[in-house]
């Protein structure tokens, strides 16, 4: 088993009103210095069986059509390493 | 004429839209989101709510079920398709419609008696208008702004293929004040404002949305 993981974001020129509104609670919790926030979603996904460039390209299509709308998000995948406390590495 | 009113999980005003369709003098069916059978039915509404709860983005889901095969494919063929607020959602993320609708800029929830101009008078759903119309029709939504690069803004315009636009100030940040859009076709129309709710003088502000209803009558009756 491995997992995949995808990064769904606002394309940059989107406007994110989730990200303003928890930028603007910044000030009252006393952080300062964070100049912008944009939220956006991760998804993790358990490939069964050994992951080949077939099944990595699959992921990609499926992140594309499903999992982002490219008329007004990006996505990125990569490939998470197993176990506790793991690092990641770009697919 | 048949005109089917498509219920997903999570759908709301599919009921009005089919009540609707009745007043303008249309038989409305009863589409579910998981037959892939049309039913014979001669034009398409896609109707509000919040298609199995807005998760992932809204219409997003919707837009795989297996209903919507037949539709896009119909569309396609130049059977005349409403989507209404999350179905017009539905209609952008199937592609049928370019663009998307993203969270209010304001981040508030929108429920209000809605000016709106007329800008196409030619589409499948609007011949019964003039270009140049000013109605008024109920608009209630979340994540409502219109969004699409400027190239394709232009085109819009470009091709009068801008349906709707929202007069006063703008209610949800929508980019040029666009309210609801067609194809290049004019079959198959988009909007966020809710024509269905404005069919009856006892429980909206006025009837000016029923002429969508009995625009697509004529233009299927004149086939």
């Amino acid at each position: 088993m491995t997992r995949v993981v995808v990064d769904v974001m606002l394309k940059p020129e989107i406007l994110d009103p989730q990200g303003k509104a928890v930028h603007g609670a910044l000030p009252r919790l006393g952080f300062d210095g964070i100049t912008d926030v944009r939220q956006g979603k991760r998804f993790e996904l358990e490939v069964a069986g050994e992951l080949t460039e077939e099944r990595l390209a699959q992921v990609r299509s499926l992140a594309e059509t499903l999992l982002s709308n490219p008329v007004i998000e990006d996505f990125s995948v990569h490939v998470a390493l197993a176990g506790p406390g793991s690092g990641r590495s770009d697919a | 004429m048949k005109i089917g009113v498509v219920t997903f999980p999570g759908s709301l005003d599919d009921v009005d839209a089919a009540r609707a369709v009745r007043l303008a003098g249309g038989e409305a069916v009863a589409l579910w989101h998981a037959d892939a059978d049309l039913r014979g039915v001669d034009a398409v509404v896609l109707p509000g709510g919040f298609s199995y709860g807005d998760y992932l983005r809204c219409g997003a889901i919707a837009r795989f079920a297996p209903v919507m095969t037949e539709i896009i494919a119909g569309a396609r063929r130049g059977v005349p398709v409403l989507g209404i607020c999350n179905g017009f959602q539905v209609l952008c993320e199937a592609h049928l419609l370019p663009g998307a609708l993203v969270r209010n800029a304001h981040r508030r929830f929108v429920c209000l008696d809605q000016r709106l101009r007329v800008d196409n008078a030619a589409t499948s759903w609007t011949t019964d208008y003039v270009e140049g119309d000013e109605i008024t029709v109920v608009l209630k939504n979340g994540e409502g702004g219109f969004v699409a690069d400027g190239e394709t803004l232009d085109r819009l315009e470009g091709e009068g293929q801008v349906v709707v636009r929202y007069l006063g100030d703008n209610p949800n940040g929508s980019l040029r004040d666009i309210a609801g859009i067609t194809n290049e076709v004019g079959n198959v129309v988009g909007l966020m404002p809710h024509p269905e709710h404005c069919v009856d003088d006892l429980c909206g502000p006025g009837t000016d949305g029923l002429g969508f209803f009995t625009s697509v009558l004529g233009v299927l009756a004149a086939r």
